[in-house]
């Protein structure tokens, strides 16, 4: 083994680590608003928008002009290239207000998924090309992190051993890249929920990719302290005629991420799916209530579970702007809570909850 | 990606993780007592005794007949073959003798090393053929766990990609096969100390031959949660000039682990290589009160570190018996408390002295 050249210095290790952690700190976690724009396309469709830049860009300004309320409960809020370089009505640039309520700046890096030949209908993603100088561009511009979504999905053939390899891989290297250019990379290889698979399935699929991130990120020398993932929750497939408790996915989840994720890593930042907005809050309230030893923080990382009702109040007319960004400070305190286990949800109370852990549970 | 064909029944999952639990609990650790024929030749050689078998019974007799609050700091013993089958001077299995202890009884399984061609005096671990049945048949006789050592080394382009592998394969095949059988696998990847590399190159190669550990361990199903780690401390090598505080040790140590070790791992037991009896204990002081985040236990499985004094004091006569008694129990003890963090080395001023040694930012 040839003698080892630190990837990284003292001094840039314990930049990265205090960026990771100030996202991460008690009671708060991530808003992902760096849908691209065919993403963003399909929301507003729903709401019966045109999707033009502009109507982008004010839509955006709905989130971030949220009051100092959400400086206990947001700890980062990741871009979209476009959103980045676009400024409020006022001429500030988003990305100074955001800084300027002491809450981090990230950016998507990935350049989307691209098809894995010979494989049932499975990718890899790319952006690889160029990324040093783009992070070290974006650094410059106020990102202190990055995100790079990979997707696997499960079916009877899948993911094969060769989307699991290949996605670990390019993650692997997205993140390595980050850390030369002083960025957090957060590390998402995101499970679909497509499929009729039940949970424990669910749960042997991450555990497998989990395992081969992390050993991925080993091999290219990647100082786990400075990162953050961004993994599925475990959960049964949308299909799947079982239906399981908060108590019973957060069991699984938090089992899977035990036998997997390293305690280096500082933070698990879950991304919330398909899920509705107040699944998306009790299923991480459960997690922080799960009975077993968890040496993470645990908490969100999310998109449509925090924009739902926001894009729904704001129908792209300026006057509910207003009611529009309630709502989203309103889901942002939710799943502050949440990611302590102190989110009583709009049903039952935490009691009840507590008592459905089945506690010798062998998963 | 073949659909999850179950390695363990829940109940089986229960049994394992419920015995790894037991042996590292409170601050118990583990006595490797598992020493081979050849290997007490050199320890008895060394107190000029003759390395018979009932010389070798002898001495194991002495260390199993202690008081039995010698359960309060050993929570396992490993035994070699022979000894398991060895009975004290009234007639009484030694394996019963523990177990009526509330000691754990374990086996060592492997069965020595063989080279590996192409590499620089490499090697890896044989002991897999008819592994399941001897596992079977140790089950059967009161066993509850096992112990497979690979071997590492630093060196000129060692550990090489394939050592690693290679080790870390066998070692994944032993516990699982392990685990088929009812018996907690100790897995135990030993880095040597040999060599003048320092603190941070051992920790380096301890990361990469760890993580190649679990991403093995995963590969193979093996269920984390019902086995133990015993892995060399991050130390640098014997010939190195430079000196290291247990502090440093400590940090570099959990440090390590901490970046590739799952918290599903109920405990980690640290073997002592070549340390005295005192630095390893300091050392797994250090270690307990380390301020890094610590998900498992942070316990012994020390061979020389608990039987040095004992072995000096016996000098091969029965009338020492309580000598040697006393010498490993105050071992014993030692380690217990330092596996909880609490051990007071009677030289120093105490806890505080040694706490404000960890640099408390210091990045590895």
């Amino acid at each position: 083994m040839p003698h080892s050249y630190p990837a990284l210095s003292a001094e840039q290790k314990r930049e990265l680590s205090d960026i990771a952690l100030r996202i991460v700190s008690p009671g708060k976690g991530i808003l992902a608003a760096d849908e691209s724009v065919g993403s963003m396309a399909k929301r507003l469709s729903q709401i019966g928008v045109e999707n033009t830049e502009e109507n982008r860009r004010l839509y955006r300004q709905v989130l971030f002009s949220a009051d100092d309320r959400v400086k206990k409960c947001i700890g980062g809020v990741i871009f979209f290239h476009e959103t980045f370089y676009q400024k409020d009505d006022n001429g500030v640039p988003f990305v100074q207000t955001i800084q300027d309520k002491g809450i981090l700046v990230g950016i998507k890096v990935d350049k989307g998924v691209v098809p894995l030949a010979g494989t049932d209908g499975e990718t890899t993603t790319q952006g690889l090309d160029g990324l040093l100088e783009r992070c070290a561009q974006y650094k410059k511009d106020g990102a202190d992190f990055a995100k790079w979504r990979c997707v696997l999905k499960i079916s009877d053939r899948t993911p094969s051993a060769l989307a699991i390899l290949e996605n670990a891989n390019v993650l692997a290297r997205y993140a390595s890249i980050c850390q030369q250019n002083g960025i957090v990379p957060i590390v998402e290889p995101e499970i679909l929920p497509d499929g009729d698979h039940d949970l424990k399935r669910c749960q042997y699929v991450t555990e497998k990719v989990l395992a081969a991130v992390y050993k991925a990120l080993s091999d290219h020398h990647v100082y786990l302290e400075g990162t953050l993932l961004k993994p599925n929750m475990v959960t049964p497939g949308h299909a799947c005629p079982v239906k399981y408790s908060p108590e019973e996915i957060a069991m699984a989840t938090v089992t899977a991420l035990r036998r997997t994720v390293p305690p280096a890593v500082p933070g698990v930042t879950f991304l919330s799916g398909g899920q509705s907005e107040e699944e998306a809050s009790l299923n991480l309230n459960a997690i922080n209530r799960c009975p077993l030893p968890r040496p993470w923080a645990l908490t969100f990382s999310y998109g449509r579970a925090l924009q739902a009702s926001a894009l729904n109040a704001w129908r792209g007319q300026r006057d509910n702007a207003g009611a529009a960004t309630e709502e989203f400070i309103k889901r942002a305190e939710m799943n502050g809570l949440a990611a302590q286990g102190r989110y009583e949800g709009s049903g039952d109370g935490g009691a009840a909850a507590q008592s459905l852990y089945v506690a010798n549970h062998s998963y | 990606m073949a659909y999850r064909f179950p390695a363990l029944t829940a109940e089986q999952k229960k049994e394992l993780s419920e015995i790894a639990q037991r042996i590292v609990a409170n601050g118990k650790g583990i006595l490797a007592a598992d020493e081979s024929v050849g290997t007490m030749g050199n320890r008895l050689q060394r107190i000029k005794v003759e390395n018979t078998e009932e010389n070798r019974r002898q001495f194991r007799e002495i260390l199993f007949t202690v008081d039995n609050s010698v359960n309060q700091s050993i929570g396992g013993v490993i035994l070699f073959h022979e000894t398991l089958y060895q009975k004290d001077s009234q007639g009484k299995l030694f394996r019963n003798i523990l177990k009526e202890k509330g000691i754990v009884v374990g086996i060592k399984l492997d069965q020595g090393s063989a080279p590996l061609a192409g590499t620089n005096k490499e090697t890896t671990i044989q002991g897999l053929d008819g592994l399941s049945e001897r596992c079977a048949q140790y089950k059967k006789d009161g066993v509850d766990f096992g112990k497979w050592r690979a071997v590492l080394r630093i060196a000129d382009q060692c550990p090489s990609s394939l050592a690693i592998q290679e080790n870390a394969n066998a070692l994944a095949r032993y516990a699982s096969i392990c685990q088929q059988n009812g018996l907690v696998p100790i897995v135990e990847p030993e880095v040597l100390p040999d060599g003048d590399h320092d603190l941070e190159y051992c920790q380096y190669v301890s990361e990469k031959v760890l993580a190649a550990v679990y991403k093995a361990l995963n590969d193979h199903h093996v269920y984390l949660e019902g086995t133990l780690l015993k892995p060399n401390m991050v130390t640098a090598g014997h010939a190195c000039s430079k000196k290291y505080t247990p502090e440093q040790v400590a940090m570099a140590t959990v440090t390590a682990l901490h970046r590739t070790v799952p918290a599903a791992v109920p405990g980690i037991c640290f073997l002592s290589g070549g340390m005295s009896e005192e630095d390893a204990t300091l050392n797994l002081n250090a270690i307990n009160r380390c301020p890094l985040p610590k998900p498992w236990k942070l316990s012994f499985s020390y061979g020389r570190a608990l039987q040095a004094s004992a072995l000096a004091a016996w000098g091969g006569k029965t009338e020492n018996k309580k000598a040697t008694q006393e010498a490993f129990m105050k071992r014993a003890l030692a380690n217990c408390q330092a596996a909880q963090g609490k051990y007071v080395h009677t030289g120093s001023s105490g806890a505080a002295a040694t706490q404000s040694l960890f640099t408390a930012s210091y990045t590895y």
